[in-house]
């Protein structure tokens, strides 16, 4: 793949249908751009069939506009929420069967780096709570243990949320869901822990109600992982539908549990990534001073 | 080589037509094509695909996204001669670019989508439909909805191993392929009309 791929060949501009022309002329690809600049670029989704005021919507559309490198980077998905989306998303991205998300994107990281020696290729997983802490946990730490070079990202909406609301490993304690109805009995798993205990050099928790800070966090995870090691990046967006919560309060809603302490803004960065990242900002302001 | 008896004829064969592959249809070795699922000469499928366009009422090609990105070395000189064939058998193109659903909307003026192509040759009235560049997994899927909804006659120009979902299909199509087609399309144009003007109806022998 390269940016060649976004090139249209010629003779054939006109019949194109203007969206992907406009994608061609005006999209992030090949660009430096981030979420500060959304709004003066075509995005990598426009529509998708997600709830109305759905967190985890906004995530991924914050997510795809941080991408250091879009053209060259593939998502691996799984069976979620965020799958319905993805076919949907101007990304190369493989959906994986439940759970198998970094089994998947560790074969793909590998191949990758094989068939393009020369290249910086993104593999990314981007997997709800239910994919990435109950069925695919095995396969996640598994990944993190072998220092697989490849980003997780959970999306925490707190739930099983497109199969009617059953409760997940990162539904909060007591929770009380569509089809669990007494309420969970004990509290969440504290994935960024295991993450950081597991080998990831990189852990961050964010949520969407921080777009800024989500892009820059999203960013780091990616060139960390293209070097140093695994990376982690959890993203609280809880579920309007399953909560039941009015779609326009969803991120009030998560700002009040910010408030709380219940969720809390995290980043851990070992030694080693840091002084990588730390590299790249005197590279990057070399480069702007030249 | 096994010999199939069934035909591989324009639709609508109904819901769930069976895959052709499944009826016995077997893809054609290399030098060989496909023409109603029974197994020709090369040469025979370019002049059945020509005469099949030059006849045809309205010839639509679907560019996929192999052959619509400028993505390797090569491709643009291959979309160039997908566009000289094009321009010798007076057919238009309703590209695919990529196989993301277009849900809620599509537009099926603009583009074919590959999960729901009968929209698109109900809505454009297409009785010649050439599948070029498509990959073959979405090819078959395109193919075989065509096959089953509607009455289109397809023509796939595979630069793999061939569909036999489609009624005329080439293998390894290259640009020498396309250049033979296009030469063979001149030819038997300048020889006189071929169009009848009389879409296939679905059932009888094309």
């Amino acid at each position: 793949m390269s940016k060649g791929l976004f090139k249209i060949s010629p003779g054939f501009e006109d019949v194109m249908p203007a969206e992907y022309k406009e994608l061609v002329n005006n999209g992030p690809y090949g660009k430096d751009l981030g979420v500060s600049d959304l709004g003066t670029f075509k995005e990598l989704i426009e529509e998708h069939p997600l709830c109305a005021g759905c967190a985890e919507a906004l995530a991924l559309r914050l997510i795809l506009a941080s991408l250091p490198n879009s053209e060259d980077t593939v998502i691996v998905g799984s069976t979620g929420c965020s799958s319905l989306l993805f076919p949907q998303v101007a990304v190369q991205n493989i959906h994986s069967l439940f759970g198998n998300q970094n089994a998947v994107a560790t074969g793909l990281k590998r191949a990758l780096r094989l068939r393009f020696p020369d290249k910086v290729k993104d593999v990314l997983v981007i997997a709800g709570d239910g994919a990435t802490v109950d069925i695919g946990l095995d396969m996640v730490m598994q990944s993190w243990f072998r220092r697989e070079l490849i980003t997780t990202i959970m999306l925490d909406n707190e739930v099983y949320a497109n199969t009617g609301g059953q409760e997940s490993g990162m539904s909060p304690q007591g929770a009380v869901l569509h089809m669990a109805p007494l309420g969970k009995k004990f509290p969440k798993v504290n994935l960024p822990e295991i993450a950081r205990e597991a080998g990831c050099a990189y852990v961050a928790t964010i949520s969407p109600a921080l777009p800024r800070r989500l892009g820059k966090v999203v960013r780091r995870a990616i060139l960390v992982a293209r070097e140093i090691g695994p990376s982690y990046v959890q993203i609280f967006c809880p579920c309007p539908t399953n909560f039941k919560w009015p779609s326009a309060q969803v991120l009030q809603k998560i700002r009040d549990r910010q408030k709380e302490g219940i969720f809390k803004v995290r980043e851990y960065v070992s030694p080693e990534a840091e002084a990588y990242l730390a590299g790249l900002e005197v590279v990057k302001q070399h480069d702007e001073e030249q | 080589m096994a010999v199939s008896e069934y035909q591989v004829r324009p639709g609508p064969e109904g819901y769930l037509p069976p895959a052709a592959a499944s009826m016995g249809v077997e893809l054609p070795e290399r030098g060989a094509a496909l023409v109603e699922g029974r197994v020709v000469p090369e040469e025979e499928a370019f002049q059945a695909i020509a005469e099949k366009l030059l006849a045809a009422r309205n010839p639509v090609f679907f560019p996929g996204p192999a052959v619509l990105w400028a993505w390797k070395d090569g491709v643009a000189e291959k979309a160039e001669a997908v566009l000289k064939l094009m321009k010798a058998v007076g057919a238009r193109a309703i590209p695919m670019p990529d196989y993301r659903p277009k849900y809620p909307m599509i537009n099926p003026a603009v583009e074919i989508n590959p999960n729901h192509p009968n929209l698109t040759i109900w809505h454009n009235r297409i009785d010649v439909g050439v599948f070029v560049g498509v990959h073959c997994h979405y090819a078959n899927v395109a193919l075989k909805i065509i096959r089953g909804g509607t009455d289109c006659y397809t023509i796939a120009l595979c630069g793999e191993m061939g569909h036999e979902d489609a009624m005329i299909t080439l293998r390894d199509v290259d640009i020498r392929k396309l250049e033979r087609l296009t030469d063979i399309a001149r030819a038997l144009a300048a020889a006189g009309p071929l169009r009848t003007g009389v879409m296939p109806r679905a059932g009888t022998a094309v």
